[in-house]
């Protein structure tokens, strides 16, 4: 109990004195999820659209692997991601192993088939017949997209939360491909370890209040804008 | 003749395993209301979809003015069209806002989608909704605003997909009213799908009668009635007697017939020596005393015997025996039923005009 009182005054010391490292640690954390969030949206919204709509052939068997992909274990996109970009790897020669940018890559295929199968689910759980309505009335199919995602937001905001919850959580991943690199790919999960392995327990659950802070803020300001939806 | 607006042609869209809407040809004429009647099961959506180029038939085409549908781009023929299906589909946002989405959508300026909306939500007399929630709306509100924003597009072709069928009595028939005003006023082409006949009949210059993916007759709404082609179509009008006959002899269009032992006289096209089907129905019965002579000039009369008396709303059904089993049901006033106080067991005479009587080929139907 005093471990963990001793992490609470930390943080609000670590944050109130304006520790330098540890918002930069807070930023790069945001920069790098926040990145790895956008980037799962901009590719799994039109992949969850078009599963959801189009019925491809083998939709199923992509749908499993989606489902499947929603409890990838961090660790082994770490590891699939660290064979890839190893200095004698395929993709070694682009040199990211150990950057912010495989960082991002890491946490974009975690939240990427969050955001799929949410958007799937979100899509499928509309009648089937709006779409027949709205083509009815003249819509475009782009128009017609763009229509089915104002009426099924609430459920895509909740996809894009997910995603990020994900993203900002993960650890195994970045560490294996980040190497948690201090003033370079350190970030709040990572930093967490650190901490911890070092024995600085008042520092770690300082870091992961904040994280869990952090996490916090975004989803509920998400949920703020869900929610005034809703009632409105 | 006047070319029509619309056209499909040998249309096969396969939907279930043993099941597929087979349409060799249906026209649909500039200024006219054809309703596609059927149960449920027939297809009638389905064919609906295929008309608006929302399915694509498996083969097949859909002309409009005379040139084929692109299903792959079909957004220009779209644009000259309006749907309407059983549920409203309201979007999120105001009344106002739904009434012009349609006009959005094409592209209207915002000056003129305003305009537009507020000439058909005041022509459906929903204006003092304009600034409501969509999804606060009854049913029958809900299916006004659905019109409005199919009306507001002035489509060449507008077309319904069973639109009243969730609302209730009332309300069902006041917008049904309604928008038989509206389509006779303004002239706009529609396809009208329901599974109501009295619906159907009530819109329609034309019917097509639709059964298991296949259009059985089309006609106008006196002919569907009159002269069903066969006895599927005819219990669909609402025929509750088919009594089987032998054609003793025809003369233009005047048949003979042998029937239970008895001579009876029908409308038909059927020769000499063929099995038919005598559709009668239920309101063209006349019920009189046993020993009545009628100064009618129904020339058909039969001895029956009351099964069964079943009051059913203003009417009442009456269930009759002929003889050698001949079975028929009649549909009589409440007044009528006291007066011949009728009963089971009750003797009485059935007369009915050969004029009112239609022979349908006897043959077998489809499963």
């Amino acid at each position: 109990m005093d471990v963990l009182w001793r992490g609470f005054v930390e943080a609000l010391r670590l944050l109130l004195e304006g520790d330098p490292e540890v918002w930069a640690i807070v930023a790069r954390s945001l920069r790098i999820s926040g990145l790895a969030t956008l980037l799962s949206v901009l590719l799994g919204l039109p992949l969850g659209t078009w599963l959801a709509l189009r019925h491809p052939r083998g939709r199923r068997v992509w749908l499993s692997a989606v489902y499947t992909g929603m409890a990838l274990p961090p660790v082994v996109v770490g590891l699939f991601l660290a064979l890839l970009f190893w200095r004698s790897g395929p993709l070694g020669f682009l040199g990211w192993m150990y950057t912010p940018r495989i960082m991002v890559l890491a946490q974009t295929l975690l939240a990427l088939p969050m955001v799929v199968g949410l958007t799937v689910s979100a899509l499928q759980s509309q009648d089937p017949r709006l779409q027949w309505q709205l083509l009815g009335l003249g819509a475009s199919h782009w128009q017609m997209v763009l229509l089915l995602w104002r009426e099924a937001r609430l459920l895509l905001l909740a996809a894009v939360m997910a995603g990020f919850g994900s993203a900002i959580s993960e650890v195994g991943a970045s560490l294996m491909v980040g190497g948690n690199l201090r003033d370079h790919t350190r970030v709040l999960t990572t930093a967490v370890v650190l901490e911890t392995r070092r024995g600085h327990f008042a520092q770690a659950i300082a870091l992961g209040l904040i994280l869990l802070g952090l996490a916090f803020l975004v989803n509920a300001t998400l949920t703020f804008v869900q929610q005034q939806d809703v009632e409105s | 003749m006047t070319e029509p607006l619309l056209e499909a042609r040998d249309l096969w869209v396969p939907r279930r395993k043993h099941w597929a809407l087979d349409v060799p040809r249906l026209a649909v004429f500039p200024g006219e209301t054809l309703t596609v009647i059927g149960p449920n099961g027939a297809g009638k959506s389905t064919l609906l979809a295929v008309l608006a180029a929302l399915l694509p038939p498996k083969r097949g085409q859909v002309r409009f003015r005379g040139k084929p549908v692109d299903f792959r781009r079909s957004l220009p023929y779209r644009r000259h069209i309006a749907v309407v299906l059983q549920q409203p589909y309201l979007l999120r946002g105001t009344v106002a806002d739904n009434v012009a989405l349609g006009l959005r959508l094409h592209g209207f300026p915002p000056k003129e989608r305003e305009a537009r909306a507020r000439r058909w939500m005041a022509r459906l007399g929903i204006l003092d909704l304009a600034r409501q929630s969509a999804r606060q709306l009854s049913g029958g509100q809900a299916q006004r605003v659905a019109l409005a924003r199919a009306l507001a597009l002035e489509p060449q072709i507008l077309f319904l997909d069973e639109p009243f069928q969730a609302l209730d009595a009332p309300t069902r028939t006041r917008l049904l009213d309604e928008l038989h005003s509206l389509l006779r006023e303004t002239g706009i082409t529609a396809v009208y799908v329901t599974h109501d006949l009295n619906e159907g009949l009530a819109l329609a210059h034309r019917v097509a009668v639709l059964m298991n993916g296949r259009i059985q007759q089309v006609g106008t709404p006196d002919q569907i009635l009159t002269m069903p082609v066969n006895p599927a179509v005819a219990r669909l009008a609402g025929v509750e007697t088919l009594l089987p006959a032998r054609v003793l002899e025809a003369e233009n269009g005047l048949l003979y017939l042998e029937s239970h032992g008895l001579r009876l006289m029908a409308l038909g096209r059927a020769r000499p020596g063929d099995r038919v089907l005598v559709a009668l129905r239920p309101e063209i019965l006349a019920l009189w005393p046993p020993q009545a002579q009628p100064r009618s000039s129904a020339r058909n009369r039969i001895p029956a015997r009351v099964v069964e008396v079943w009051p059913q709303g203003a009417l009442v059904k009456v269930v009759l025996q002929g003889p050698q089993g001949m079975r028929l049901v009649a549909r009589v006033t409440r007044l009528a039923a006291e007066d011949l106080s009728l009963e089971p067991g009750r003797k009485v005479l059935v007369t009915f005009k050969a004029s009112a009587a239609w022979a349908v080929p006897d043959a077998p139907e489809e499963s």
